[in-house]
Order: C-alpha cells, then structure tokens, then sequence
C-alpha cells in the first residue's frame, strides 16, 4: 500500500505557470520512504535573490562566516559575495556576469548544492562510516561520527563539502533530512520565490524539468539542456540537477565528474610492480654481494 | 578559457598541509627504512647487523612520528579511531577500496611489525636488558618479522600516492603514476636518511654503505623516470605545474635531489655521501611539497577557476 504526505505550497510550475502544486514525500503503509528524493533547479528563472542561502542557514543554524561573520569577505570582482559552497554554507547562488560590453551582456544565476549523487564519490571513500545514504537516496554526513579526515573534500567532484570549522567536521546540504522525513518540505526550495529550486520525486522532477527544456527551445533558448537529470550519465545521475543555458564550465560546474576509485586498480598496479621490482633488486644486489664473498673464500681456500 | 580545464579543476582543495607533507616525507622514510631493515637480516653480510637494527629503530621512530602528525591533522583528533572502528555500532571499520582506511590499517600492521624488528634489535643491541626479546632477533618469527616489515613497508613507502589519486583533485587525480613515484622516493630518501644517521652512529660498514649507494642509484634513476612518465601522464593537468611549482618541481626535486646525487654517485667518492644524501633529502622533502600544494592551490572562487 502506498500513499502519499501531502504538502500543499503555492508553487509555480514551469510548464503551466502560477497553479498549485503538492510537492509530495511518497511513504509506504509502514511508513518508510519508497522513492528517491530530490531538486530540479531550473536556473533560468533563479533571480539571484539567495533567500535560499538565508533559509538554509537559518534552518541548519549555520555562521553566516566561519569565524562567526567577524571578517566579511568580499570577492571584489562580482555582486556574488558569498562566494562559495563551504561547511557553513550548504546553498550558495553563483552569479555569472557575461557583460563583453558595458551594455550588453547577461546575468546567469544558479543555486548550487550538493548534488545527492547516486554514484557518490564521498561515501565511496569516507574512511569512517560517517557519509551514509539516506531511504530517501539522498547523501548525508553524520556529524558525530565524521572526524575530519577530509578525504570526502577531495573526492568531492563538485567542490561541495569542506571542513566546519565549528565543529570540525566535513558538512554539506542534507537535502533537510530532518524537514523531509516529516514531510516539510526542504528550506531552501520552501524559501524560493520564484520555483528555481523544485523539491519532489525524482522521476517527477525529470519529467518536469524534461517539459522545461523543451517548452524553453521552442520559445528560442536553444541552448537549454539539463545536468545530471540522465540515470546513465557520470555517478548514475544526480540527486540534485540543473538545467542549464551554456556550458557546464560557465557554471562553475565540471563537464565529465568521475569516481575516484578509476584510478584505484591502475595507481595500485604500478606501484604494486615498483614495490615488487625494488624489493627484488635490493635482495638480488645483497645476495650477489654474499656469492661474492663466499666465491672470494673459496679461491682463497683454494690457494 | 575555463572550458579547455579539465574536470578536476572544479573541485575544492581538502586542506593537507604541512602536517600531511610532513606524514608523507617521514611515513615514506619510515617504511623504506624497515624496508632495508628486512632486507639486510634476511640476505645481508653479518657486518650490515648493526644498520639493520639502526634501520628498525628508524621505521619504529618514523610510525609513532606518523602517527601523531596523522591524529593531530583530524578536524577532531580525539575520534582518530572511528578510522578503525564504527563508532555507531563498534564494528572493525574497514574499506578495501578506500586507500584512507586501508593506510590507516596499513600503518597500524606496519607500526606492529616495526615494534617486534626494534625489540628483536634491542636485544641485540644490549642482550642484558632486553633478553626476553632475543627470540625477535634469530628464530623464525625474526624471519617472519623481516618478511612483514618488507611488505608492509613497501606498502607504508607507497600507498600515500595512490591515496591521492583517488581523489578527484587536479594533478592528483589526473595521473595514475603518483604512488609509484611516492615509493621511490621514499625508498631514495630512507636510504639517504640511514646513510647519515648510520654516519652519525658510526656503524657504517664499507659494504654495507656501498650497497646502500647502489640501491640508492637504482632508486634515483627510476624515480627520474617515473617523475618524467608522471608529468607527461598528466595531459591538460600540466598547465596547473606551469608556474613556480613547475619551476621547484625541476630545479628543486629533478636537478638538486636527483640529477646532482646520482653525478656526485658517479664520482664515487665516500667524503661527498652525506652532500649527496642530504640533497636527496630535500628533494624528496621538496616532491611532497610540490604535488600537495600546487594543487591545494587550485580551488573555485564563484565560477572562477583560481589557479
């Protein structure tokens, strides 16, 4: 038996503008999740606004700084001035200024996040057990078990986790982990204003954003296309996807994500052989040198 | 243009420092050291006894140092051993595929088998205090000890490069190459070390010094090569190495720590050993630096690759 939590929001659909929409957290008879969980941001319509940024950190309670705000950085070369993905900043908007002239150019903004991918690089390689997967195929870092070993940082091919330097833990979006698993809805797709960030089922949210795309080509945008939305795409597709009106790269955003572990059998390999061949030749040398001394007694015996 | 980086490039740097640079360097040194150690027992002349026990006494010295730089690095030290056991259910934490967690392992069999070589050498070394270690030093568990100590050794020298190729970070991750030329390297740096520290304890036999230039040469000459596959392995990656770090990269580890110890090598003359082992020291010092912090400096500002 299946049903549905129901959260009624105003939201506005892309493919029919202004009407109400259920976003809607799938729950079995028992209770538990049966569907994977996740955000469709459609940057076309993000207006740079960042009250997704504010939602999530008033939600998470996270430092607008990690030092507590005391020093404001400023980027100096944008009116994007939070800058960054950080361990105290789970939703940053990027501003992308494309202005060759004074008067002419465009603004593209986008609502990063960690993406809940499903081939996830930081769970792959968490030493301690700290990144699990959630019922609802999301991604999330228990606090209390993450020691700060960094190695998640690294493997990240977004750039999305780093080191909370409150708690010195590795941090990221838990896509609310606690809001959706009694059926709210995440902070920052709440606090959207203009539905860029979209929260719901992810077969429902390709469906949706597949709709986007192809009502945004026929109105002449002909470079819109969607990121990460393809299950047989890099990391078996993402959680958290995009759709997008240029390159990747503009974004901020890598074109070809990989595993970590692609280099794991072939690293080892070599270094398998060096070890091999290095172990070899110091006892082959040492050995040699020991022949040559009994070979030196015997002649000696001999004469 | 930013289209033309690869996809590493859009990654956030993982903060390991100086206190990573200093594990590599002395976790490297410590692993080639019992390396030698197992080596010298198992084929070695009776005159290379006493670098042996030197060399044990090194690697054990070198994990305890490892293993403090390691723990002090945590974001949270005091929670180093959720490494080893989970902390939610108090299962042994292991993952055979995450270079991490085996390392973590690794350094713990390596510190064991470093353990009973330095106890075995201790009852060498002063047979009153330390007797009821004599059975490390000559029955068959001082074979099995060497045997474990050149395994896990050259697992220790080695396994810190293939931990940063599973990564996805620029340089890093863009090169299969690096954990063969983190061995040799660490295996060129604990011979230079042993060399000055057997200078120091005056137990150098001629032999002894003479195979260990031997094997240092090798060493050297390999890891030239590996150094050179590496750069070219990088493809597009290289441009990240196109700047003061490239100029360090070749001038500090190819020319000072490689190029000029293997030509003072080629002279053949024993008073320019300890030049030649300590510029080998630096370089291998230098390497570290090198590949961890140009691309520690590598991070996304915006949509801006910083380079």
């Amino acid at each position: 038996m299946m049903g549905t939590r129901a959260l009624p929001i105003l939201t506005q659909n892309p493919a029919s503008p202004a009407r109400i929409t259920q976003p809607s957290v799938p729950v079995s008879a028992s209770g538990g999740h049966t569907e994977p969980m996740g955000f469709f941001t459609d940057t076309t319509v993000c207006i740079g606004c960042k009250a997704c940024e504010v939602a999530c950190k008033e939600w998470n309670q996270l430092p607008a700084r990690g030092d507590g705000g005391a020093h404001l950085e400023m980027s100096g070369q944008s009116y994007d001035n939070t800058l960054r993905l950080s361990g105290d900043t789970w939703r940053h908007v990027k501003f992308i200024e494309q202005f060759p002239q004074p008067y002419e150019g465009r603004w593209l903004m986008m609502s990063d996040v960690c993406k809940h991918c499903v081939q996830a690089p930081c769970l792959e390689v968490c030493p301690t057990g700290a990144i699990i997967r959630t019922e609802f195929d999301t991604v999330v870092i228990q606090s209390d078990t993450c020691n700060g070993c960094r190695d998640c940082i690294s493997a990240c091919p977004f750039g999305v986790i780093d080191l909370n330097h409150v708690s010195g833990t590795a941090q990221k979006c838990t896509l609310c982990y606690d809001r959706i698993s009694v059926g709210l809805e995440p902070a920052c797709s709440k606090a959207c204003p203009t539905d860029s960030i979209q929260f719901g089922p992810i077969s429902e949210l390709r469906q949706r954003a597949a709709d986007r795309v192809v009502q945004l080509r026929e109105q002449g945008e002909k470079g819109a296309y969607l990121y990460g939305a393809d299950p047989k795409g890099p990391l078996g597709g993402l959680n958290a996807f995009f759709l997008l009106v240029d390159e990747p790269e503009v974004y901020g955003l890598p074109r070809d994500p990989k595993m970590p572990t692609r280099n794991l059998f072939r690293g080892s390999l070599w270094s398998t052989i060096g070890a091999v061949a290095m172990a070899v030749i110091g006892a082959v040398t040492l050995r040699a040198r020991r022949m040559q001394d009994v070979t030196r007694t015997n002649s000696h015996e001999g004469e | 243009m930013q289209s033309d980086l690869p996809s590493t490039f859009f990654t956030a740097p993982p903060h390991f420092r100086w206190l990573i640079i200093l594990y590599f360097f002395i976790g490297g040194i410590s692993g080639g050291a019992l390396l030698l150690a197992g080596l010298v027992r198992l084929f070695g002349r009776s005159e290379d006894r006493p670098f042996a026990r030197l060399a044990s006494y090194v690697a054990l010295v070198g994990a305890v140092i490892s293993a403090i730089l390691l723990t002090v690095d945590l974001g949270v030290p005091v929670r180093f051993w959720h490494m080893v056991v989970q902390n939610n259910t108090g299962r042994l934490m292991f993952k055979g595929w995450s270079p991490m967690s085996v390392g973590v392992w690794g350094l713990m069999i390596f510190s064991f088998f470093a353990l009973l070589a330095a106890l075995g050498s201790l009852s060498e070394d002063d047979p009153s205090r330390w007797r009821p270690f004599r059975f490390l030093a000559d029955t068959l568990i001082a074979f099995i000890v060497a045997i474990g100590g050149i395994i896990t050794g050259l697992f220790l020298a080695g396994y810190t490069g293939v931990l940063l190729a599973v990564t996805n970070r620029p340089i890093w991750a863009d090169s299969s190459w690096l954990g063969l030329v983190f061995l040799l390297s660490a295996i060129s740096t604990s011979v230079a070390a042993l060399l000055l520290l057997a200078r120091w304890r005056r137990v150098e036999g001629p032999g002894t010094v003479a195979w260990l230039l031997g094997l240092d040469r090798i060493a050297l000459i390999l890891e030239l090569l590996a150094i050179i596959i590496f750069l070219v392995s990088l493809g597009g990656a290289i441009h990240a190495l196109l700047n003061g770090w490239g100029v360090l990269l070749i001038l500090g580890v190819i020319v000072l720590g490689i190029l000029i110890p293997l030509l003072i090598h080629r002279g053949r003359a024993v008073r320019n050993v300890a030049l030649s082992a300590a510029l080998v020291l630096v370089g291998g010092f230098l390497l570290r630096v090198v590949v961890l912090l140009s691309s520690e400096g590598i991070h996304v500002v915006g949509t801006q690759v910083i380079r």
